[in-house]
Protein backbone atom coordinates (compact mmCIF):
# COMPACT_ATOMS: atom_id res chain seq x y z
CA UNK A 1 0.00 0.00 0.00
CA UNK A 2 2.82 2.39 0.87
CA UNK A 3 3.90 2.36 -2.74
CA UNK A 4 0.55 3.47 -4.04
CA UNK A 5 -0.11 7.21 -4.09
CA UNK A 6 -3.56 7.12 -5.68
CA UNK A 7 -6.13 4.34 -5.56
CA UNK A 8 -9.42 4.62 -7.40
CA UNK A 9 -11.81 1.67 -7.37
CA UNK A 10 -15.21 1.70 -9.03
CA UNK A 11 -15.58 5.49 -8.96
CA UNK A 12 -19.07 6.64 -9.97
CA UNK A 13 -20.44 10.10 -10.56
CA UNK A 14 -23.53 11.28 -12.36
CA UNK A 15 -24.46 14.93 -12.75
CA UNK A 16 -28.09 15.86 -12.72
CA UNK A 17 -30.92 13.35 -12.93
CA UNK A 18 -30.72 9.58 -12.81
CA UNK A 19 -31.28 9.30 -16.52
CA UNK A 20 -28.23 11.42 -17.36
CA UNK A 21 -25.20 9.56 -18.70
CA UNK A 22 -22.69 8.99 -15.90
CA UNK A 23 -19.51 11.12 -15.97
CA UNK A 24 -17.65 8.33 -14.16
CA UNK A 25 -18.92 4.82 -14.65
CA UNK A 26 -16.95 2.52 -12.39
CA UNK A 27 -13.57 4.03 -13.20
CA UNK A 28 -10.54 2.41 -11.58
CA UNK A 29 -6.82 3.12 -11.59
CA UNK A 30 -3.78 2.90 -9.39
CA UNK A 31 -0.79 5.23 -9.40
CA UNK A 32 2.55 4.23 -7.94
CA UNK A 33 4.32 6.72 -5.67
CA UNK A 34 6.80 9.00 -7.40
CA UNK A 35 5.55 8.34 -10.93
CA UNK A 36 3.73 10.36 -13.56
CA UNK A 37 0.44 8.82 -14.58
CA UNK A 38 -1.34 10.08 -17.66
CA UNK A 39 -5.12 10.04 -18.02
CA UNK A 40 -5.81 10.28 -21.72
CA UNK A 41 -9.19 10.89 -23.25
CA UNK A 42 -11.32 13.18 -25.37
CA UNK A 43 -13.50 16.02 -24.06
CA UNK A 44 -16.30 14.70 -21.91
CA UNK A 45 -14.58 11.40 -21.10
CA UNK A 46 -14.62 12.14 -17.36
CA UNK A 47 -11.05 13.36 -16.87
CA UNK A 48 -11.89 16.62 -15.10
CA UNK A 49 -14.54 14.92 -12.96
CA UNK A 50 -11.91 12.42 -11.83
CA UNK A 51 -9.42 15.17 -10.93
CA UNK A 52 -12.04 17.19 -9.06
CA UNK A 53 -13.02 14.15 -7.02
CA UNK A 54 -9.39 13.34 -6.25
CA UNK A 55 -8.81 16.96 -5.17
CA UNK A 56 -11.88 16.81 -2.82
CA UNK A 57 -13.74 19.43 -4.85
CA UNK A 58 -16.45 17.04 -5.89
CA UNK A 59 -18.21 14.26 -4.04
CA UNK A 60 -18.29 10.88 -5.81
CA UNK A 61 -21.55 8.91 -5.88
CA UNK A 62 -19.69 5.71 -5.12
CA UNK A 63 -16.39 3.89 -5.12
CA UNK A 64 -13.26 3.82 -2.99
CA UNK A 65 -10.92 6.73 -3.62
CA UNK A 66 -7.71 7.29 -1.70
CA UNK A 67 -5.01 9.90 -2.18
CA UNK A 68 -1.69 9.67 -0.32
CA UNK A 69 -3.25 6.98 1.89
CA UNK A 70 -6.31 9.03 2.89
CA UNK A 71 -9.93 8.68 1.86
CA UNK A 72 -11.15 11.73 -0.09
CA UNK A 73 -14.55 11.66 1.60
CA UNK A 74 -13.79 10.91 5.24
CA UNK A 75 -10.31 12.47 5.45
CA UNK A 76 -10.64 15.41 3.06
CA UNK A 77 -8.53 17.72 5.24
CA UNK A 78 -5.67 15.21 5.36
CA UNK A 79 -5.84 14.84 1.58
CA UNK A 80 -5.82 18.63 1.10
CA UNK A 81 -2.64 18.93 3.14
CA UNK A 82 -0.85 16.58 0.74
CA UNK A 83 -2.01 17.66 -2.69
CA UNK A 84 -1.50 20.40 -5.22
CA UNK A 85 -3.95 21.17 -7.99
CA UNK A 86 -3.47 22.81 -11.35
CA UNK A 87 -6.91 23.00 -12.92
CA UNK A 88 -7.92 23.94 -16.44
CA UNK A 89 -8.64 27.50 -15.40
CA UNK A 90 -6.13 29.55 -13.42
CA UNK A 91 -6.98 29.19 -9.73
CA UNK A 92 -5.54 32.59 -8.81
CA UNK A 93 -6.79 35.86 -7.40
CA UNK A 94 -6.80 37.95 -10.56
CA UNK A 95 -6.84 41.30 -8.74
CA UNK A 96 -3.71 40.61 -6.71
CA UNK A 97 -0.09 40.36 -7.84
CA UNK A 98 1.96 37.19 -8.10
CA UNK A 99 3.69 37.56 -4.76
CA UNK A 100 0.43 38.46 -3.01
CA UNK A 101 -1.17 35.32 -4.42
CA UNK A 102 1.62 33.03 -3.29
CA UNK A 103 1.74 34.62 0.17
CA UNK A 104 -2.03 34.29 0.51
CA UNK A 105 -2.01 30.60 -0.36
CA UNK A 106 1.08 30.04 1.81
CA UNK A 107 -0.68 31.53 4.82
CA UNK A 108 -3.75 29.40 4.15
CA UNK A 109 -1.43 26.40 4.05
CA UNK A 110 -0.51 27.54 7.59
CA UNK A 111 3.11 28.27 6.77
CA UNK A 112 3.06 31.37 8.96
CA UNK A 113 3.62 34.91 7.69
CA UNK A 114 7.42 34.81 7.53
CA UNK A 115 7.74 31.36 6.01
CA UNK A 116 4.99 32.18 3.49
CA UNK A 117 6.99 35.23 2.36
CA UNK A 118 10.21 33.25 2.00
CA UNK A 119 8.42 30.50 0.09
CA UNK A 120 6.79 33.04 -2.25
CA UNK A 121 10.24 34.43 -3.05
CA UNK A 122 11.63 30.98 -3.79
CA UNK A 123 8.78 30.10 -6.10
CA UNK A 124 8.84 33.43 -7.95
CA UNK A 125 12.53 32.86 -8.55
CA UNK A 126 12.07 29.27 -9.64
CA UNK A 127 9.29 30.04 -12.10
CA UNK A 128 10.99 33.13 -13.47
CA UNK A 129 8.34 35.54 -12.20
CA UNK A 130 10.51 37.86 -10.09
CA UNK A 131 10.06 40.80 -12.45
CA UNK A 132 6.28 40.94 -12.21
CA UNK A 133 6.21 43.33 -9.25
CA UNK A 134 2.74 44.44 -8.22
CA UNK A 135 1.16 43.81 -11.61
CA UNK A 136 -2.23 42.11 -11.09
CA UNK A 137 -2.53 38.58 -12.42
CA UNK A 138 -5.27 39.55 -14.87
CA UNK A 139 -2.60 41.51 -16.79
CA UNK A 140 -0.34 38.43 -17.07
CA UNK A 141 0.22 36.53 -20.31
CA UNK A 142 -1.19 32.99 -20.58
CA UNK A 143 2.21 31.40 -19.98
CA UNK A 144 2.99 33.57 -16.93
CA UNK A 145 -0.40 32.83 -15.45
CA UNK A 146 0.13 29.11 -15.91
CA UNK A 147 3.56 29.31 -14.27
CA UNK A 148 2.18 31.22 -11.30
CA UNK A 149 -0.69 28.75 -11.05
CA UNK A 150 1.79 25.88 -11.02
CA UNK A 151 3.89 27.70 -8.40
CA UNK A 152 0.74 28.10 -6.27
CA UNK A 153 0.10 24.35 -6.48
CA UNK A 154 3.61 23.64 -5.25
CA UNK A 155 3.68 25.83 -2.15
CA UNK A 156 4.01 22.92 0.24
CA UNK A 157 5.89 20.50 -2.02
CA UNK A 158 2.81 18.29 -2.30
CA UNK A 159 3.08 14.50 -2.23
CA UNK A 160 0.58 14.28 -5.06
CA UNK A 161 0.05 16.85 -7.79
CA UNK A 162 -2.96 16.90 -10.10
CA UNK A 163 -2.56 18.57 -13.47
CA UNK A 164 -5.79 18.89 -15.43
CA UNK A 165 -4.89 19.48 -19.08
CA UNK A 166 -1.94 21.62 -18.03
CA UNK A 167 -0.94 22.69 -21.54
CA UNK A 168 -4.33 23.25 -23.16
CA UNK A 169 -4.35 26.72 -24.70
CA UNK A 170 -0.61 27.28 -24.35
CA UNK A 171 1.71 28.05 -27.24
CA UNK A 172 4.57 25.60 -27.95
CA UNK A 173 6.97 27.53 -25.72
CA UNK A 174 4.54 27.56 -22.81
CA UNK A 175 3.96 23.86 -23.34
CA UNK A 176 7.68 23.11 -23.23
CA UNK A 177 8.01 25.14 -20.02
CA UNK A 178 5.25 23.18 -18.31
CA UNK A 179 6.73 19.88 -19.47
CA UNK A 180 10.14 20.85 -18.09
CA UNK A 181 8.58 21.79 -14.73
CA UNK A 182 6.73 18.49 -14.50
CA UNK A 183 9.90 16.53 -15.22
CA UNK A 184 11.86 18.39 -12.55
CA UNK A 185 9.09 17.74 -10.03
CA UNK A 186 9.15 14.02 -10.51
CA UNK A 187 12.88 14.12 -9.89
CA UNK A 188 11.92 15.42 -6.45
CA UNK A 189 9.67 12.44 -5.71
CA UNK A 190 6.26 14.00 -6.33
CA UNK A 191 3.54 11.76 -7.73
CA UNK A 192 1.81 13.41 -10.67
CA UNK A 193 -1.56 12.59 -12.19
CA UNK A 194 -1.92 14.40 -15.46
CA UNK A 195 -4.92 14.52 -17.77
CA UNK A 196 -4.45 15.29 -21.42
CA UNK A 197 -6.08 15.04 -24.81
CA UNK A 198 -2.72 14.64 -26.51
CA UNK A 199 -1.13 11.27 -26.97
CA UNK A 200 2.18 13.06 -27.50
CA UNK A 201 1.97 14.74 -24.10
CA UNK A 202 1.26 11.46 -22.33
CA UNK A 203 4.11 9.92 -24.31
CA UNK A 204 6.50 12.72 -23.29
CA UNK A 205 5.71 12.77 -19.58
CA UNK A 206 3.92 9.73 -18.30
CA UNK A 207 5.31 6.36 -17.34
CA UNK A 208 1.87 4.83 -17.40
CA UNK A 209 -1.29 5.90 -19.15
CA UNK A 210 -4.96 5.14 -18.56
CA UNK A 211 -7.09 5.75 -21.61
CA UNK A 212 -10.51 6.94 -20.46
CA UNK A 213 -13.75 7.01 -22.37
CA UNK A 214 -17.35 7.41 -21.19
CA UNK A 215 -16.16 7.42 -17.58
CA UNK A 216 -14.33 4.11 -17.78
CA UNK A 217 -10.73 3.07 -18.32
CA UNK A 218 -10.64 1.38 -21.72
CA UNK A 219 -6.91 0.68 -21.80
CA UNK A 220 -4.03 0.87 -19.38
CA UNK A 221 -0.29 0.56 -19.83
CA UNK A 222 2.94 2.28 -20.77
CA UNK A 223 2.83 4.64 -23.75
CA UNK A 224 4.74 2.01 -25.73
CA UNK A 225 2.14 -0.62 -24.85
CA UNK A 226 -0.57 1.66 -26.17
CA UNK A 227 1.24 2.39 -29.38
CA UNK A 228 1.82 -1.30 -29.99
CA UNK A 229 -1.84 -1.86 -29.26
CA UNK A 230 -2.87 0.65 -31.88
CA UNK A 231 -0.43 -0.66 -34.45
CA UNK A 232 2.36 1.85 -34.00
CA UNK A 233 3.31 4.60 -36.43
CA UNK A 234 1.63 5.54 -39.66
CA UNK A 235 2.77 6.76 -43.01
CA UNK A 236 0.64 9.28 -44.94
CA UNK A 237 1.14 9.73 -48.68
CA UNK A 238 -0.68 12.52 -50.49
CA UNK A 239 -0.63 12.22 -54.31
CA UNK A 240 -0.78 15.08 -56.82
CA UNK A 241 -3.36 13.29 -58.89
CA UNK A 242 -6.28 11.38 -57.39
CA UNK A 243 -6.41 9.30 -60.57
CA UNK A 244 -3.22 7.52 -59.53
CA UNK A 245 -4.54 6.35 -56.16
CA UNK A 246 -5.45 2.84 -57.36
CA UNK A 247 -2.15 2.31 -59.16
CA UNK A 248 -0.17 3.60 -56.19
CA UNK A 249 -1.89 1.31 -53.72
CA UNK A 250 -1.10 -1.65 -55.93
CA UNK A 251 2.61 -0.96 -56.23
CA UNK A 252 3.49 0.39 -52.76
CA UNK A 253 5.50 -2.06 -50.64
CA UNK A 254 2.93 -1.96 -47.81
CA UNK A 255 0.65 -4.79 -46.61
CA UNK A 256 -2.74 -4.28 -48.24
CA UNK A 257 -4.61 -4.89 -44.98
CA UNK A 258 -2.89 -1.93 -43.30
CA UNK A 259 -3.78 0.56 -46.03
CA UNK A 260 -6.70 2.99 -46.03
CA UNK A 261 -7.48 5.43 -48.84
CA UNK A 262 -9.16 8.83 -48.64
CA UNK A 263 -9.92 9.88 -52.21
CA UNK A 264 -11.10 13.39 -51.33
CA UNK A 265 -7.78 14.23 -49.78
CA UNK A 266 -5.80 12.11 -52.34
CA UNK A 267 -4.42 10.37 -49.24
CA UNK A 268 -3.08 6.87 -48.74
CA UNK A 269 -2.49 6.03 -45.09
CA UNK A 270 -0.97 2.88 -43.64
CA UNK A 271 0.21 1.46 -40.33
CA UNK A 272 3.90 0.62 -40.37
CA UNK A 273 6.12 -1.30 -38.00
CA UNK A 274 9.53 -0.18 -39.26
CA UNK A 275 9.31 3.56 -39.91
CA UNK A 276 12.49 4.07 -41.92
CA UNK A 277 12.14 0.96 -44.06
CA UNK A 278 8.58 1.92 -44.92
CA UNK A 279 9.60 5.48 -45.84
CA UNK A 280 12.45 4.53 -48.15
CA UNK A 281 10.36 1.72 -49.69
CA UNK A 282 7.54 4.14 -50.50
CA UNK A 283 9.89 6.80 -51.90
CA UNK A 284 11.64 4.28 -54.16
CA UNK A 285 8.42 2.71 -55.38
CA UNK A 286 6.91 6.09 -56.29
CA UNK A 287 10.09 7.25 -58.04
CA UNK A 288 10.30 4.06 -60.07
CA UNK A 289 6.66 4.34 -61.19
CA UNK A 290 6.73 8.07 -61.92
CA UNK A 291 3.66 8.76 -59.70
CA UNK A 292 4.10 12.18 -58.11
CA UNK A 293 3.56 12.65 -54.38
CA UNK A 294 2.62 16.06 -52.92
CA UNK A 295 3.59 15.00 -49.42
CA UNK A 296 4.93 12.00 -47.55
CA UNK A 297 4.94 11.98 -43.74
CA UNK A 298 5.57 9.61 -40.88
CA UNK A 299 3.52 10.21 -37.77
CA UNK A 300 2.39 8.72 -34.52
CA UNK A 301 -1.19 7.54 -34.21
CA UNK A 302 -3.54 10.34 -33.18
CA UNK A 303 -5.85 10.09 -30.22
CA UNK A 304 -8.72 9.50 -32.62
CA UNK A 305 -6.93 6.50 -34.07
CA UNK A 306 -6.15 5.17 -30.61
CA UNK A 307 -9.81 5.38 -29.78
CA UNK A 308 -10.90 3.97 -33.06
CA UNK A 309 -8.74 1.03 -32.27
CA UNK A 310 -9.57 0.62 -28.59
CA UNK A 311 -13.29 1.18 -28.82
CA UNK A 312 -13.77 -0.13 -32.32
CA UNK A 313 -16.16 2.65 -33.24
CA UNK A 314 -16.15 6.09 -34.74
CA UNK A 315 -15.64 8.26 -31.75
CA UNK A 316 -16.46 11.62 -33.25
CA UNK A 317 -19.89 10.51 -34.44
CA UNK A 318 -20.60 9.16 -31.00
CA UNK A 319 -19.86 12.51 -29.37
CA UNK A 320 -21.97 14.47 -31.80
CA UNK A 321 -24.98 12.34 -31.04
CA UNK A 322 -24.41 12.87 -27.36
CA UNK A 323 -24.19 16.63 -27.77
CA UNK A 324 -27.49 16.68 -29.63
CA UNK B 1 -2.78 25.78 17.43
CA UNK B 2 -6.31 24.60 18.04
CA UNK B 3 -8.89 24.34 15.28
CA UNK B 4 -10.59 27.46 16.59
CA UNK B 5 -7.38 29.51 16.45
CA UNK B 6 -6.72 28.18 12.94
CA UNK B 7 -10.20 29.23 11.85
CA UNK B 8 -9.56 32.73 13.20
CA UNK B 9 -6.17 32.98 11.48
CA UNK B 10 -7.62 31.81 8.17
CA UNK B 11 -10.54 34.23 8.47
CA UNK B 12 -8.14 37.10 9.15
CA UNK B 13 -6.05 36.06 6.14
CA UNK B 14 -9.18 36.13 3.98
CA UNK B 15 -10.21 39.51 5.41
CA UNK B 16 -6.80 40.87 4.50
CA UNK B 17 -7.31 39.58 0.99
CA UNK B 18 -10.42 41.75 0.70
CA UNK B 19 -8.55 44.74 2.11
CA UNK B 20 -5.80 44.16 -0.46
CA UNK B 21 -8.49 44.28 -3.16
CA UNK B 22 -9.62 47.65 -1.81
CA UNK B 23 -6.08 48.96 -1.86
CA UNK B 24 -5.93 48.02 -5.54
CA UNK B 25 -9.35 49.44 -6.44
CA UNK B 26 -9.77 52.54 -4.28
CA UNK B 27 -12.08 54.03 -6.89
CA UNK B 28 -14.66 51.26 -6.55
CA UNK B 29 -14.60 51.53 -2.76
CA UNK B 30 -15.11 55.26 -2.96
CA UNK B 31 -18.06 54.98 -5.34
CA UNK B 32 -19.71 52.45 -3.02
CA UNK B 33 -19.26 54.86 -0.11
CA UNK B 34 -20.39 57.98 -1.93
CA UNK B 35 -23.49 56.49 -3.57
CA UNK B 36 -25.64 56.39 -0.40
CA UNK B 37 -24.50 59.92 0.47
CA UNK B 38 -25.78 61.02 -2.93
CA UNK B 39 -29.09 59.29 -2.25
CA UNK B 40 -29.31 61.12 1.05
CA UNK B 41 -28.69 64.48 -0.61
CA UNK B 42 -31.12 63.68 -3.38
CA UNK B 43 -33.99 62.74 -1.08
CA UNK B 44 -33.19 65.41 1.47
CA UNK B 45 -32.93 68.35 -0.90
CA UNK B 46 -33.97 67.56 -4.45
CA UNK B 47 -37.10 65.55 -3.78
CA UNK B 48 -37.56 66.85 -0.26
CA UNK B 49 -40.40 66.27 2.19
CA UNK B 50 -41.75 62.77 2.70
CA UNK B 51 -45.44 62.05 2.49
CA UNK B 52 -47.17 61.80 5.83
CA UNK B 53 -44.13 62.76 7.88
CA UNK B 54 -44.88 64.94 10.88
CA UNK B 55 -41.95 66.95 12.17
CA UNK B 56 -38.57 67.71 10.63
CA UNK B 57 -38.04 65.69 7.44
CA UNK B 58 -34.25 65.48 7.76
CA UNK B 59 -34.66 64.01 11.25
CA UNK B 60 -37.00 61.45 9.69
CA UNK B 61 -34.95 60.81 6.59
CA UNK B 62 -31.46 60.30 8.03
CA UNK B 63 -32.26 57.19 10.11
CA UNK B 64 -34.22 55.82 7.16
CA UNK B 65 -31.33 56.39 4.77
CA UNK B 66 -28.89 54.78 7.18
CA UNK B 67 -31.08 51.68 7.34
CA UNK B 68 -31.55 51.72 3.56
CA UNK B 69 -27.77 51.87 3.05
CA UNK B 70 -27.41 48.77 5.21
CA UNK B 71 -30.07 46.97 3.17
CA UNK B 72 -28.50 47.87 -0.16
CA UNK B 73 -25.22 46.44 1.11
CA UNK B 74 -26.75 43.08 0.24
CA UNK B 75 -26.10 43.73 -3.43
CA UNK B 76 -22.41 44.44 -2.92
CA UNK B 77 -22.01 41.29 -0.86
CA UNK B 78 -23.81 39.21 -3.40
CA UNK B 79 -21.84 40.58 -6.30
CA UNK B 80 -18.51 39.99 -4.55
CA UNK B 81 -19.41 36.41 -3.61
CA UNK B 82 -20.67 35.48 -7.07
CA UNK B 83 -17.56 37.00 -8.64
CA UNK B 84 -15.39 34.87 -6.38
CA UNK B 85 -17.39 31.73 -7.08
CA UNK B 86 -17.24 32.32 -10.79
CA UNK B 87 -13.46 32.32 -10.78
CA UNK B 88 -11.03 29.46 -10.56
CA UNK B 89 -9.58 30.80 -7.32
CA UNK B 90 -12.45 29.31 -5.34
CA UNK B 91 -11.24 25.85 -6.39
CA UNK B 92 -7.85 26.68 -4.93
CA UNK B 93 -9.45 27.73 -1.63
CA UNK B 94 -11.57 24.60 -1.52
CA UNK B 95 -8.60 22.35 -2.16
CA UNK B 96 -6.54 23.96 0.61
CA UNK B 97 -6.51 22.60 4.18
CA UNK B 98 -8.02 25.85 5.45
CA UNK B 99 -11.00 26.35 7.75
CA UNK B 100 -14.24 25.75 5.84
CA UNK B 101 -15.99 29.02 6.57
CA UNK B 102 -12.96 31.32 6.35
CA UNK B 103 -13.81 32.45 2.81
CA UNK B 104 -17.26 33.59 3.97
CA UNK B 105 -16.10 35.03 7.29
CA UNK B 106 -13.41 37.05 5.50
CA UNK B 107 -16.05 38.37 3.13
CA UNK B 108 -18.40 39.35 5.95
CA UNK B 109 -15.67 41.00 8.03
CA UNK B 110 -14.61 43.14 5.06
CA UNK B 111 -18.21 44.06 4.25
CA UNK B 112 -18.90 45.02 7.85
CA UNK B 113 -15.85 47.29 7.82
CA UNK B 114 -17.09 48.87 4.62
CA UNK B 115 -20.55 49.37 6.09
CA UNK B 116 -19.16 50.91 9.27
CA UNK B 117 -17.23 53.36 7.09
CA UNK B 118 -20.37 54.12 5.07
CA UNK B 119 -22.28 54.72 8.31
CA UNK B 120 -19.61 57.14 9.55
CA UNK B 121 -19.52 58.99 6.25
CA UNK B 122 -23.31 59.31 6.09
CA UNK B 123 -23.47 60.49 9.68
CA UNK B 124 -20.74 63.05 9.02
CA UNK B 125 -22.56 64.33 5.94
CA UNK B 126 -25.86 64.56 7.80
CA UNK B 127 -24.21 66.46 10.65
CA UNK B 128 -22.62 68.84 8.18
CA UNK B 129 -26.07 69.45 6.70
CA UNK B 130 -27.39 70.43 10.09
CA UNK B 131 -28.88 67.17 11.32
CA UNK B 132 -28.74 67.12 15.10
CA UNK B 133 -29.52 63.75 16.68
CA UNK B 134 -31.09 63.87 20.11
CA UNK B 135 -29.80 61.62 22.81
CA UNK B 136 -26.13 61.18 23.67
CA UNK B 137 -23.27 59.18 22.37
CA UNK B 138 -24.76 56.09 24.03
CA UNK B 139 -27.92 56.44 21.96
CA UNK B 140 -25.88 56.85 18.78
CA UNK B 141 -23.80 53.78 19.64
CA UNK B 142 -27.02 51.83 20.19
CA UNK B 143 -28.41 53.01 16.88
CA UNK B 144 -25.18 52.14 15.05
CA UNK B 145 -25.31 48.72 16.70
CA UNK B 146 -28.84 48.11 15.43
CA UNK B 147 -27.93 49.28 11.94
CA UNK B 148 -24.85 47.06 11.76
CA UNK B 149 -26.82 44.11 13.12
CA UNK B 150 -29.31 44.66 10.33
CA UNK B 151 -26.44 44.89 7.83
CA UNK B 152 -25.03 41.63 9.20
CA UNK B 153 -28.33 39.87 8.54
CA UNK B 154 -28.49 41.35 5.01
CA UNK B 155 -24.92 40.20 4.49
CA UNK B 156 -25.70 36.56 5.16
CA UNK B 157 -28.84 36.71 3.06
CA UNK B 158 -26.61 38.12 0.30
CA UNK B 159 -24.07 35.31 0.71
CA UNK B 160 -26.81 32.70 0.63
CA UNK B 161 -28.47 34.20 -2.45
CA UNK B 162 -25.09 34.41 -4.16
CA UNK B 163 -24.39 30.74 -3.44
CA UNK B 164 -27.81 29.81 -4.77
CA UNK B 165 -27.58 32.05 -7.84
CA UNK B 166 -24.02 31.10 -8.66
CA UNK B 167 -23.36 33.49 -11.55
CA UNK B 168 -22.75 37.26 -11.45
CA UNK B 169 -25.41 37.68 -14.16
CA UNK B 170 -28.01 36.44 -11.68
CA UNK B 171 -27.25 39.33 -9.34
CA UNK B 172 -29.15 41.70 -11.61
CA UNK B 173 -32.31 39.70 -11.07
CA UNK B 174 -31.88 40.06 -7.32
CA UNK B 175 -31.10 43.76 -7.63
CA UNK B 176 -34.49 44.23 -9.19
CA UNK B 177 -35.99 42.61 -6.10
CA UNK B 178 -33.86 44.52 -3.59
CA UNK B 179 -35.03 47.94 -4.73
CA UNK B 180 -38.73 47.40 -4.09
CA UNK B 181 -37.88 45.94 -0.67
CA UNK B 182 -35.86 49.08 -0.03
CA UNK B 183 -38.57 51.45 -1.19
CA UNK B 184 -41.51 49.51 0.28
CA UNK B 185 -40.31 50.69 3.66
CA UNK B 186 -40.74 53.78 5.78
CA UNK B 187 -37.25 55.05 4.85
CA UNK B 188 -38.62 58.07 2.93
CA UNK B 189 -42.31 58.26 3.69
CA UNK B 190 -44.50 57.45 6.68
CA UNK B 191 -46.85 54.49 6.24
CA UNK B 192 -49.77 56.64 7.53
CA UNK B 193 -50.00 58.18 4.08
CA UNK B 194 -50.27 54.82 2.32
CA UNK B 195 -53.23 52.55 1.54
CA UNK B 196 -53.85 50.05 4.35
CA UNK B 197 -52.47 46.96 2.62
CA UNK B 198 -49.32 48.79 1.62
CA UNK B 199 -48.89 50.29 5.07
CA UNK B 200 -49.04 46.77 6.55
CA UNK B 201 -46.33 45.52 4.19
CA UNK B 202 -44.21 48.58 4.94
CA UNK B 203 -44.61 48.21 8.71
CA UNK B 204 -43.57 44.55 8.64
CA UNK B 205 -40.54 45.20 6.46
CA UNK B 206 -37.49 44.55 8.70
CA UNK B 207 -35.90 47.63 7.19
CA UNK B 208 -38.78 49.75 8.60
CA UNK B 209 -38.37 48.19 12.03
CA UNK B 210 -34.69 49.12 12.15
CA UNK B 211 -35.39 52.63 10.80
CA UNK B 212 -38.15 53.20 13.36
CA UNK B 213 -35.95 51.97 16.20
CA UNK B 214 -33.11 54.25 15.10
CA UNK B 215 -35.56 57.17 14.90
CA UNK B 216 -36.58 56.41 18.45
CA UNK B 217 -32.99 56.34 19.71
CA UNK B 218 -31.92 59.47 17.81
CA UNK B 219 -35.14 61.39 18.38
CA UNK B 220 -36.52 61.63 14.87
CA UNK B 221 -40.25 61.84 14.15
CA UNK B 222 -41.99 58.49 13.84
CA UNK B 223 -39.74 56.71 16.33
CA UNK B 224 -41.29 53.97 18.44
CA UNK B 225 -39.64 52.40 21.44
CA UNK B 226 -41.39 49.10 20.85
CA UNK B 227 -39.56 48.73 17.56
CA UNK B 228 -36.16 48.54 19.22
CA UNK B 229 -36.83 44.95 20.18
CA UNK B 230 -38.17 44.18 16.74
CA UNK B 231 -35.00 45.70 15.28
CA UNK B 232 -33.01 43.23 17.37
CA UNK B 233 -35.29 40.26 16.82
CA UNK B 234 -35.78 40.56 13.04
CA UNK B 235 -32.07 40.44 12.09
CA UNK B 236 -31.42 37.66 14.60
CA UNK B 237 -34.28 35.63 13.14
CA UNK B 238 -32.98 36.21 9.60
CA UNK B 239 -29.49 35.23 10.71
CA UNK B 240 -30.80 32.09 12.38
CA UNK B 241 -32.17 31.03 9.01
CA UNK B 242 -29.62 32.28 6.50
CA UNK B 243 -26.32 31.87 8.35
CA UNK B 244 -26.56 28.06 8.65
CA UNK B 245 -28.04 27.79 5.16
CA UNK B 246 -25.16 29.73 3.64
CA UNK B 247 -22.46 27.89 5.57
CA UNK B 248 -23.96 24.51 4.69
CA UNK B 249 -24.33 25.44 1.08
CA UNK B 250 -20.74 26.63 0.86
CA UNK B 251 -19.25 23.61 2.64
CA UNK B 252 -21.09 21.19 0.38
CA UNK B 253 -19.01 20.34 -2.67
CA UNK B 254 -20.86 21.49 -5.73
CA UNK B 255 -22.98 18.93 -7.60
Amino acid sequence: MADTAITVEGARKTYGGKRAAPALDGLGLEVARGTVHGVLGPNGAGKTTLVRILATLLRPDGGRIEVAGHDVLTEARAVRRRIGLLGQHAALDEELGGRQNLELFGRLHRLGARHARVRADELLERFDLTGTGRKPVRAYSGGMRRRLDLAASLITDPEVLFLDEPTTGLDPRGRAEVWASVRSLVGGGTTVLLTTQYLEEADQLAERVSVVDHGRVVADGTPDDLKTLTGGDRIDIVLRDAGHLGAAVALLPLPAAAISVDADRRLISARVTDRMAALSGVVHALEASGIEAADIALRRPTLDEVFLHLTGGDHRTDRTEEAV
Amino acid sequence: MSGYAHALTDSWTMTRRELAHWARQPGQVLVALVFPVMLLLMFGYLIGGGRGVRGDYVDYLVPGMLALTMAFGLEGTMLAVTRDLDKGVIDRFRSLPMANGAVLVGRSAADMLQSAAALALMTGTALALGWRPHGGLGAYAGAAGLLLLFRFAMLWIGIHLALVAGKPEMVQAVQILVWPVGFLSNAFAAPDSMPDWLATVVRWNPLSRTATAVRHLLGGPGGEQGHVWAAVAWPLALLAVFFPLAVRRFARPRH
